[in-house]
């Protein structure tokens, strides 16, 4: 109050003596007091604009300092979209390896079954006594052939079947992958929260996700996933398959 | 190798933990109990029984690399025989789970002939020494 009093005394001090001089025609003088008078509004409005360059100034520094926001749209999205895209093929190899399975086992069954319902009439002809001595020696034919048969064409539909079972292993593997995405997807959110943060002072701080701190965990060691082609993972040293796993184990001493 | 053995199976996709069972069911064994990850499977360990570990690595919670090490430092399960059967391929990862005493390791997608051989490798070994 007192300060306020105080710069309303001297302005009208000063509007006083801009009246008098602009009265006595003396213009330099007068020049000077409209100085005097705009001062400390300019010094104001300096000081705003020195407190605004600097907050932009920061805020500039700590975005360009976030070079985990750079690595993410750098490598990891580009990653991420191959990563995405090799589940795509990864679910379509696994179904056609299950259709392809089923291609060849169903008209297996089919034959079967057909071959069985066919066989069982003439025995329920051969127990009535229906089938004539020539028939009934064909039938044992037929009949021998159909054991041999069946037995081989049953153990091919059981690993026909073991196919199947295995062509589902892909449900693990592309499991592991799109959560990895999904850990990515939650990364890039959290930085761009943090980055609207930064831009707008409005924003309830204590409302903004903050990164979840995860256990430190040796980078080496942590369980990635598949390793997937196109990606980051490829300039990994990774072994290529078993052959190589078992290379690398018997030069271990397995 | 005694077939009735009984096996734990740890991998945090069900999908995979039927698989394995179908698999080792065709082998003969058919004592098999499953755990989704490391912290679920050590307890169930620990209360002992369990003659063979099939663990995964990747899983939350508790990794296999560490199921792996923490029955390595149990006295009571510091011999049980580990296979790893897991998705990571790289090459530090092996010798880690080599270094820190794992039996077998099979890379995914892997077959059912290559699960049969580690397993009767595992145990010609065992029973040798």
């Amino acid at each position: 109050m007192e300060i306020d009093e105080e710069r309303t005394t001297s302005q009208l001090d000063l509007a006083r003596r801009l009246v008098a001089h602009l009265e006595a025609g003396d213009e330099a003088a007068a020049n000077e007091i409209i100085r005097e008078l705009r001062n400390p509004f300019e010094r104001e409005l300096f000081d705003d604009l020195g407190k605004l360059t600097r907050d932009l100034h920061e805020a500039l520094n700590s975005f360009r300092g976030d070079s985990r926001l750079v690595e993410l749209t750098r490598d990891d999205i580009p990653d991420a979209k191959e990563r995405l895209n090799y589940v795509v093929s990864m679910t379509e190899q696994a179904t056609h390896r299950t259709l392809n399975a089923l291609d060849e086992g169903i008209p297996l069954l089919e034959s079967l079954h057909d071959r069985s319902a066919e066989l069982t009439e003439r025995w329920t002809r051969f127990r009535k006594r229906e089938l004539s001595v020539e028939e009934f020696r064909e039938f044992a034919t037929e009949l021998d052939a159909f054991f041999v048969a069946s037995g081989e064409e049953t153990e091919r539909v059981k690993t026909l079947m073991s196919e199947i079972m295995m062509a589902q292993d892909f449900q693990d593997l592309t499991g592991q992958i799109i959560r990895r995405v999904i850990r990515l997807v939650q990364e890039v959110e959290e930085n761009l929260v943090g980055l609207i943060r930064l831009s707008s002072s409005r924003m309830e701080p204590s409302k903004a996700a903050k990164p979840v701190e995860e256990p430190a965990v040796d980078e080496e060691i942590k369980g990635h996933g598949p390793i997937v082609p196109n990606t980051q993972d490829a300039s990994a040293d990774v072994v290529s398959g078993q052959d190589d796993v078992d290379a690398l184990l018997s030069s271990l001493g397995f | 190798m005694d077939k009735g053995m009984k096996i734990l199976i740890v991998d945090d996709f069900s999908t995979m933990r039927r698989i394995i069972k179908n698999l080792l069911r065709e082998l003969g064994f058919n004592n098999t109990n499953e755990a989704d990850d490391g912290s679920t499977a050590l307890p169930m360990l620990k209360n002992g029984g369990f003659d063979f570990l099939v663990t995964d690595w990747n899983m939350p919670n508790m990794e296999g690399i560490e199921l792996l090490k923490a029955v390595r430092a149990d006295p009571m399960l510091k011999s049980l025989p580990v296979l790893m059967v897991t998705a990571e391929a790289k090459r530090d990862q092996i010798v880690e789970a080599a270094q820190a005493g794992v039996n077998g390791y099979i890379v995914k997608p892997f077959t059912a002939e290559t699960l049969k051989e580690k397993i009767d490798k595992i145990f010609e070994r065992l029973e040798a020494q």
